[in-house]
């Protein structure tokens, strides 16, 4: 006998990540979920918006590796609270992960929360952790082809970051043909040029956080 | 890469709504993945092997239905079927282009005696 289900099968992850996000609402934080391959430099632009964001700004952040603290350990030392979740050989962060690291946030005392998944631009894509935002780094070297090899993800961005344009000189990459494939995935997705090393670009991204930070309806 | 937790998740859906059918074993399960879900079917099968072991699922036949990667041109609504690298309307040329299909990712029927 067949009994029909018609169920995602992600569905008990989705249910989770609705759970993170009532949590993360009653508490006004807004989440970032930081997604990019190995390298492109999710922990750098982490650094860069607490650097500029800390003085006005309560920030907390969740890093995401296979192993190692090594990036919790660099947040550390610009005196932000920080939780390390070591998935432990798992490919992407999922809600439940995440939402055992929020039992050791002072989310009370958070109005924004960066998330860093597990460098992959494969299976972050397909795993909700309860965030406001998805933001894809994509960086100069690894080639302006990514749009077309990572579909699912550039089309599930809210917002692309492209970082190290301090090496366009240097190397092949077609800006134009990048962005025409981004917004062709990607209607109406804004795309944030930047590079980490010279800070080129980050004022407009922190410029649009803080703005959208501003923008958020209170629950208060 | 990540077929083993979403094999997991298949799994406690399979279970769950074996057990609240009334069903004592599952004979099959049927799913539909799309092209573009990034989910391998025969890694979800090689690991179900393992996972569904001293469960009713245990033996279990999987059978998968895979939805082809489609695209709408957002200038002339031409639906067209996406074939490697070329990410161009086929119609009009343009790189405007929606992905209507290919996404999927769920369990569609179990079958119990």
């Amino acid at each position: 006998m067949k009994i029909k289900i018609l169920k995602d099968i992600l569905s008990a992850n989705d249910q989770r990540a609705k759970e993170n996000r009532e949590l993360l609402d009653r508490n006004d934080i807004l989440a970032i979920n930081f997604m990019a391959s190995p390298g492109a430099g999710k922990t750098s632009l982490i650094l860069e918006t607490i650097n500029r964001l800390k003085r006005n700004l309560k920030i907390g952040v969740v890093e995401g590796d296979v192993s190692s603290s090594l990036d919790a350990e660099i947040v550390a030392k610009e005196g932000v609270p920080v939780v390390q979740i070591n998935t432990g050989g798992t490919c992407h962060l999922n809600a439940t992960m995440v939402a055992s690291a929020f039992d050791n946030l002072p989310l009370e005392e958070i109005e924004l929360l960066l998330i860093e998944n597990v460098g992959n631009l494969i299976c972050p894509a397909a795993f909700a952790l309860g965030e406001d935002l998805n933001v894809l780094i994509s960086s100069v070297p690894e080639g302006d082809d990514k749009p077309h090899k990572y579909p699912v993800m550039f089309s599930k961005a809210h917002l692309v970051v492209l970082n190290k344009i301090d090496l366009l000189p240097h190397v092949l990459f077609d800006l134009p043909a990048f962005t025409e494939a981004v917004k062709g995935l990607n209607n109406g997705v804004e795309i944030f040029e930047v590079s980490c090393k010279t800070g080129q670009g980050i004022e407009r991204w922190t410029s649009w956080l803080s703005n959208r930070l501003n923008k958020r309806p209170s629950t208060s | 890469m990540h077929e083993l937790s979403i094999t997991k998740s298949m799994l406690d859906l399979v279970l769950d709504q074996a057990q609240k059918n009334g069903a004592e074993k599952v004979q099959g399960i049927n799913l539909v993945i799309g092209e573009m879900s990034g989910v391998v079917d025969d890694c979800v099968r090689f690991y179900f092997d393992f996972l569904s072991k001293g469960t009713i699922a245990e033996g279990a036949h999987i059978s998968v239905k895979i939805v082809p990667a489609q695209a709408r041109c957002r200038k002339c609504g031409k639906q067209f079927k996406l074939n490697g690298l070329d990410w161009l309307c086929p119609s009009c040329g343009t790189t405007q282009i929606n992905i209507v299909e290919g996404k999927e990712l769920y369990l569609e029927s179990i079958e119990v005696p």
